[in-house]
């Protein structure tokens, strides 16, 4: 094992932060989610550590129980995307022929129409709930994870091991999950992490547009929206959620680079 | 007078990272000295890693990616390398000292015109002006023997062959009038009959214009027609050193010995039998292309024998391995393996086909999982075809270690963990694992260190005897053929033209295309170079 660069260490431990917070969020939040507790807007305090919002509530609080229904709900999407578009990248890259070109044009076609347009026009018909939420984001996401998992088996795919998997009368599960997936494993676990912080993105965007996660529930993008006005006035409320959000992403974006250049060491074959 | 180039005592290091333990240290190169005269070559011969291109670049004071000179002196027109900064080396590297790469295609800017990258040193050194340095371009393309010298130099490198470009760089390495030029295996990535071309053409121009040059390469038989002194180098130590005539017909240490010797299994060719595998009016086309790369192919492999498919790049060997293996089904023909017809498609083979069917590969660096362990390698025809299971199975894998000849402990190691030799073997066990009536090896020793090749070799004749296998052997060394064959036949544009027993094959009167790639192997002596050259009938086919 070598020495972890010293920014993937940040990375490492703030990812860890939020993840805590977000696992204990009921241990650690100062005031339940929903308490009005101060004025509107007050500045930050002894009493309330990042001040309170639009109707008195402390933020602390808040952008702790928001973490926790953001990352769930980015985690499972991900999640999702990942486990569908891996797979069916695989078989893409492996059957060819018309599976091949099928399954690549209804990606090129879900993939014309910019991911937002969809979501919003489904989400305006289909009833807002979590479930619903982490399908369509993570069946949307999962068109890019197809992309780069099809790449990355095809170039696994004319391996001689693959070659004599198939010689030796291999089916395709085999095939899949036992010659190509542990080769496709590091490039896959490193884009896990970049595809993460936009599903974190994704959400937030979703919830501030008012499609996202509903009250009384808090999420980091709605909490944005229930804040802005008060930038007019001056007023800090709404940079929190947000700042939490630029922190959350970046985090995962020092890990994600860390493991990525490992693992693109590991590629070269010579543990160099 | 002094020499030239004098290496004294040089010691090179690196820092290795293995996987799991902190770096250290290695020693590439250990306390070896030579030298080289104005317009002599030196040949520097050795396994892979025995340090012989590191020794090369040291020459212009160069080492690759975390290489280091840490001891020992390097004089260049008497100066010492290692004592010249940065500034000055750029000045030295191009005008002194050039250097010929072993693969011409990755050494070529694809978007840049030949004569451009040929000349480009001369103009940037301020070496002489554009119209000198094209005029001297094209005479030196004359004289390596390139077609339309005056027009060569505009085509782009894709435009080329790959003995034209090996040829291109000798033109871009002596263009500077350079004092020495270290060629690093210029000929090992090119077909035996474009070989013989280039290595004449080298040897040429290093005579007409007096360069001294460093010849580096792992084949003591082409070493032995250009150079003057040999160097022979294992594991970064000097092992041997003298003049060619010495080293060719008076080795003294056991492992120059080995290398002179090499080859030198004695296979007698066995009696006619009945045949496992026939091949019979095939015919094949890859999809989408007008033009068959298997034209009428008709053969016969006798059960526990080995059939020798002898060609060059091209001459479609290793399409007949995928036509036989149904990963292309051929247009027409018939193939008949065991007595049954086989089903042109891979997907419509029975079990029993497929497992009596084994392949071996070129590179078996890529023909394992590397994220697979030997024991799940070899143990997966067994769990496959056998259904053997949890200790039986590894009882088994063991075994066929055993038979491979690398014993206890390599069962959990993953490839990586495996030298190139054992790489292969493992991959041979596999092959072996399935009981099969046939196994087709792709030039599965062409990849391999002389040596490593020889005992990979003695291995597949000793199973050949206990399993009664017979191999479908493709290669372009007819080193190996004579070693292992029991029959042969010549491939030349997807065409069988010579095709019979080894003695028949190898017995003249030959064909002219057998004519010309029997002669094109070179022989360990002084001297036949030219003596083939002289006796040529047909152009070779790169050209």
């Amino acid at each position: 094992m070598r020495r972890i660069p010293l920014s993937a260490l940040i990375g490492l431990v703030l990812t860890g932060l939020f993840l805590f917070a977000a696992i204990f969020a009921d241990f650690i939040a100062p005031y339940p989610l929903d308490a009005v507790l101060g004025k509107v807007w007050e500045p930050p305090s002894a009493q309330f550590w990042l001040g309170t919002d639009t109707i008195g509530r402390d933020i602390f609080s808040r952008l702790i129980y928001g973490g926790q229904i953001t990352i769930f709900v980015a985690l499972a999407s991900s999640l999702l995307s990942f486990g569908l578009g891996s797979f069916l990248g695989f078989l893409a890259a492996v059957r060819g022929g018309w599976v091949d070109q099928g399954l690549s044009r209804l990606v090129d076609l879900v993939m014309a129409i910019p991911t937002l347009i969809v979501a919003l026009v489904v989400l305006s018909v289909l009833p807002i709930n979590l479930t619903v939420l982490i399908l369509i984001m993570g069946l949307l996401d999962s068109t890019r994870v197809f992309r780069l998992a099809r790449a990355v088996a095809m170039d696994i795919a004319v391996m001689d091991y693959v070659e004599a998997a198939r010689l030796r009368g291999e089916g395709q599960v085999w095939v899949i999950f036992r010659e190509i997936l542990p080769n496709a494993l590091s490039p896959l676990v490193a884009e896990f992490g970049l595809r993460f912080i936009f599903a974190v993105l994704f959400i937030s965007t979703l919830s501030f547009l008012g499609l996202g996660i509903q009250p009384p529930l808090a999420d980091w993008g709605g909490m944005v929206k229930e804040n802005k006005d008060g930038l007019v006035y001056g007023k800090a409320a709404a940079l929190m959620p947000a700042l939490a959000i630029a922190l959350l992403a970046i985090s995962v974006n020092l890990v994600a680079d860390w493991v990525l250049s490992r693992t693109s060491s590991l590629k070269g074959g010579r543990g160099a | 007078m002094p020499e030239l180039l004098e290496i004294k005592n040089l010691r090179i290091e690196a820092t290795s990272y293995p996987p799991g333990e902190p770096p250290r240290d290695v020693v590439l190169v250990d306390d070896v000295s030579v030298s080289v005269a104005k317009g002599r070559v030196l040949g520097l011969i050795g396994e892979s890693g025995a340090g012989k291109s590191t020794i090369g670049l040291s020459a212009m004071a160069y080492g690759r990616g975390g290489v280091r000179l840490t001891g020992g002196e390097v004089w260049l027109n008497g100066r010492d390398l290692r004592a010249l900064g940065a500034g000055d080396l750029r000045a030295l590297r191009g005008r002194e000292v050039t250097y010929v790469a072993q693969s011409a295609a990755a050494a070529f800017n694809p978007a840049q015109r030949l004569i451009e990258q040929v000349i480009e040193t001369s103009l940037t050194h301020g070496l002489m002006g554009r119209t000198e340095a094209e005029a001297r371009a094209v005479d030196l393309f004359r004289k390596l023997g390139l077609p339309n010298p005056e027009t060569f130099g505009n085509r782009y490198p894709h435009q080329v062959s790959g003995g034209q470009l090996q040829r291109a760089m000798t033109a871009m390495a002596l263009c500077p009038k350079p004092d020495l030029v270290i060629f690093d295996e210029p000929t090992t990535a090119l077909d035996v009959t474009t070989q013989i071309d280039v290595l004449a053409a080298i040897k040429e121009a290093i005579r007409d214009t007096g360069v001294a040059a460093l010849y580096i390469t792992h084949d003591l038989a082409v070493v032995a027609q250009v150079a003057d002194d040999i160097l022979v180098l294992r594991h970064g130590k000097k092992v041997e050193y003298g003049t060619t005539a010495e080293i060719i017909t008076a080795p003294k240490e056991a492992y120059t010995q080995a290398l002179v010797s090499v080859r030198g299994i004695d296979h007698v060719e066995k009696a006619p039998a009945p045949s496992v595998l026939s091949i019979q009016g095939v015919t094949a086309r890859y999809r989408g292309t007008h033009f068959d790369v298997l034209k009428n192919v008709t053969l016969d492999l006798p059960a526990g024998q080995t059939l020798a498919v002898v060609g060059e790049s091209g001459s479609g060997k290793s399409t007949l391995a995928r036509a036989i293996t149904g990963l292309l089904p051929p247009a027409r023909g018939r193939i008949v393996f065991g007595g049954r017809e086989l089903s042109p498609a891979l997907e419509s083979r029975t079990k029993d086909d497929l497992r009596e069917l084994q392949m071996i590969y070129q590179m078996a660096d890529v023909a394992m999982n590397p994220r697979q362990t030997v024991g799940t390698i070899i143990g997966r025809p067994l769990e496959f075809y056998f259904g053997l299971k949890g200790e039986a199975k590894r009882k088994r894998v063991q075994e066929l270690l055993d038979q491979i000849e690398m014993g206890k402990g390599y069962i959990d190691r993953y490839p990586a963990e495996l030298s190139g030799g054992q790489k292969q073997r493992v991959c041979i066990a596999r092959a072996l694992a399935a009981k099969p009536k046939l196994i087709i090896c792709d030039e599965v020793t062409s990849a391999l260190d002389p040596l490593v090749a020889d005992g990979i070799l003695k291995l597949l004749l000793n199973l050949q005897a206990q399993e009664h296998v017979a191999y479908l052997f493709i290669t372009h060394d007819l080193a190996t053929v004579k070693a292992i064959a029991d029959r042969i036949a010549v491939m030349y544009r997807g065409e069988v033209v010579r095709y019979g027993t080894k003695t028949d094959v190898l017995t003249p009167p030959f064909d002219d295309y057998t004519d010309l790639l029997l002669s094109s192997v070179p022989e360990m002596e002084l001297g036949w170079l030219e003596n083939v050259l002289a006796h040529r009938k047909m152009e070779s086919a790169g050209n």
